[in-house]
């Protein structure tokens, strides 16, 4: 398996240990770039696509931030290790299905990656765990002024980084963050927030199914447009709505656990209750369960060391990890077993919910 | 009663609209089932209302326009509609005409104001450093001042030679 050191090691999203926030579960800037005098990689011979798939192995691997990184064509790699890939946000399914004469490298802690040849020749990505913009912008920015000079980038005054489709114009930039928002989805609010959202430009999609009602509350927030502002100026205004839907999110969650408290406990204790005994758990009620946990976590029901672990579940019980950890292509209802199993083992070191601090914040409020 | 709406896209009668707002402009789009469907408008996620207008607001230019194929890469106009995508880096100048027109609704703006590659940006203060030259040489000479008008003929000179040498050595 030409994946495995990556899933033996430490890696950002699984193991970040950066400063945790309860909302923001990660940050992400691509950026889109393109060799000047290639034909974008959809419209390029095959011969062209791996002469810059291996240009691009050769000159960008060689930046400092990816020299010791795992690098690969996307034909050597199983069905299995794509998908595992791409459950950890290191691929992206266009990569993922695509033919001959692509492939990525990725940094050894993983939080940083070049796609080559997906959409465009180059699709540099940088994450990190919690809400952290500025430095990830600073990361990605020395990562590519480094790959540029190296690879002289399709560029134009009027229009910025030329790229295959005209929505990624300009800056080339996508600055995204995934976010934790059971208190919108269990206030029914999450289809007005997205709406008012929209307007101002931002994209909003659910992490592990579709609409308002995402599995596991987890939304991706993104800037849709490139063009016409700076990167700051992008960044600053994702930040400032990411700030209010964090605001929102937490007015709530208030608001919930001051008139629905019962209902809401009743809700995590079960939560907790099935994590640790099921014997049958489908990918999409393990994440709706370990979301309600996690809320729990946030308002102390849980204790704080244990987050790591949630936000590490979160991942691991998608379909393509349980069958990497089954060694095979596990059919649906096997995976539910083996997940169930998976869970009841890691919920074992999660002590039972205290609901005693929930009223004792209550009680040294009034 | 009204006339049935036609399909943006195709001649059937459309039963799909869409209002979706971009940008604080609101754009409307009327699509037939089966090309709703292979667009994914049904699948909120899979669909990208910038797509469809580059589908169908490219049609209208390319009729009075001639230059419909880039010399550099073959892409063809047609293609662009079909795929909202372009063939090369060179399609921008030759397929201009038509994607400026959907920047506007596309983006914030039609002009790049980011980041500028370290090579285009010594090429700029090259030529920003030419004409503000050129600009005293210009004054220099109205007023008569042909001494120092030399001089800035000088510096013009000096600045093309570095450039030109910088160039050669592949910089
Ligand atoms: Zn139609
Ligand atoms: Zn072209």
């Amino acid at each position: 398996m030409i994946i495995k050191p990556l899933l033996k090691a430490k890696a950002e999203l699984t193991h970040g240990n950066v400063s945790k926030c309860p909302v923001v579960l990660s940050t992400r800037i691509r950026l889109a770039r393109n060799l000047a005098g290639h034909s974008f990689p959809a419209w390029a011979r095959p011969e062209q696509r791996r002469e810059i798939l291996s240009g691009c192995f050769e000159l960008a691997g060689d930046v400092t931030s990816l020299k010791r990184g795992l690098r690969f064509d996307i034909g050597e790699l199983s069905d299995l290790e794509k998908k595992i890939l791409y459950e950890r946000h290191l691929i992206s399914r266009e990569l993922m299905s695509s033919r001959e004469g692509a492939g990525a490298i990725i940094s050894r802690d993983q939080s940083c990656v070049v796609m080559v040849n997906e959409e465009d020749h180059l699709r540099i990505q940088v994450l990190r765990s919690g809400f952290h913009f500025r430095r990830v912008w600073r990361t990605i920015d020395r990562i590519d002024t480094g790959i540029e000079a190296k690879l002289p980038y399709a560029f134009s005054r009027e229009l910025g980084y030329l790229t295959a489709c005209p929505t990624n114009l300009g800056t080339g930039m996508r600055a995204s963050a995934m976010m934790h928002l059971p208190g919108l989805v269990i206030a029914n609010q999450m289809e007005k927030v997205i709406r008012a959202v929209n307007q101002l430009g931002i994209a909003v999609r659910g992490l592990f199914g579709e609409g308002s009602d995402a599995s596991g509350s987890i939304f991706q927030i993104s800037n849709q447009t490139t063009l016409g502002e700076s990167e700051q100026q992008i960044i600053k205004r994702l930040s400032s709505v990411l700030e209010s839907i964090i605001e929102q999110e937490e007015n709530a969650r208030q608001k919930l656990f001051e008139s629905e408290r019962i209902k809401l406990q009743d809700k995590i204790a079960r939560a907790y209750g099935i994590l640790s005994n099921s014997h049958l758990i489908s990918s999409s009620e393990a994440m709706n369960l370990l979301s309600l946990v996690r809320l729990g976590l946030d308002r102390e029901i849980f204790s704080e060391e244990y987050r790591a672990n949630l936000d590490r579940l979160l991942i691991e019980c998608q379909p393509g990890h349980i069958q990497y950890s089954a060694k095979h292509l596990a059919e649906s209802e096997e995976r539910d077993v083996l997940r169930s199993a998976y869970l009841r083992t890691e919920f074992e070191k999660i002590p039972e919910p205290d609901f005693g601090k929930i009223k004792r914040k209550r009680t040294s409020k009034d | 009663m009204g006339k049935a709406l036609k399909c943006d896209l195709c001649e059937n009668q459309a039963t799909v609209h869409l209002t979706q707002i971009l940008n604080n402009k609101v754009h409307k789009v009327d699509l037939c089932e089966s090309c709703a469907q292979e667009k994914g408008v049904t699948d909120p996620n899979g669909f990208s209302l910038a797509d469809l207008l580059a589908g169908s607001m490219s049609e209208e230019i390319e009729t009075n326009s001639n230059d419909t194929i880039c010399p550099i890469c073959g892409y063809t106009r047609k293609d662009f509609r079909k795929t909202g995508r372009l063939g090369c880096p060179e399609c921008y100048e030759h397929f201009g005409q038509t994607v400026r027109s959907l920047l506007d609704n596309m983006h914030k703006g039609t002009r790049h104001c980011g980041k500028i590659p370290t090579h285009v940006q010594e090429h700029l203060s090259y030529r920003e450093e030419v004409s503000r030259l050129e600009e005293e040489l210009q004054k220099a000479v109205e007023a008569e001042r042909y001494e120092e008008a030399a001089e800035f003929r000088d510096q013009i000179e000096e600045v093309r030679k570095s450039r030109d040498k910088a160039e050669k050595d592949g910089r």
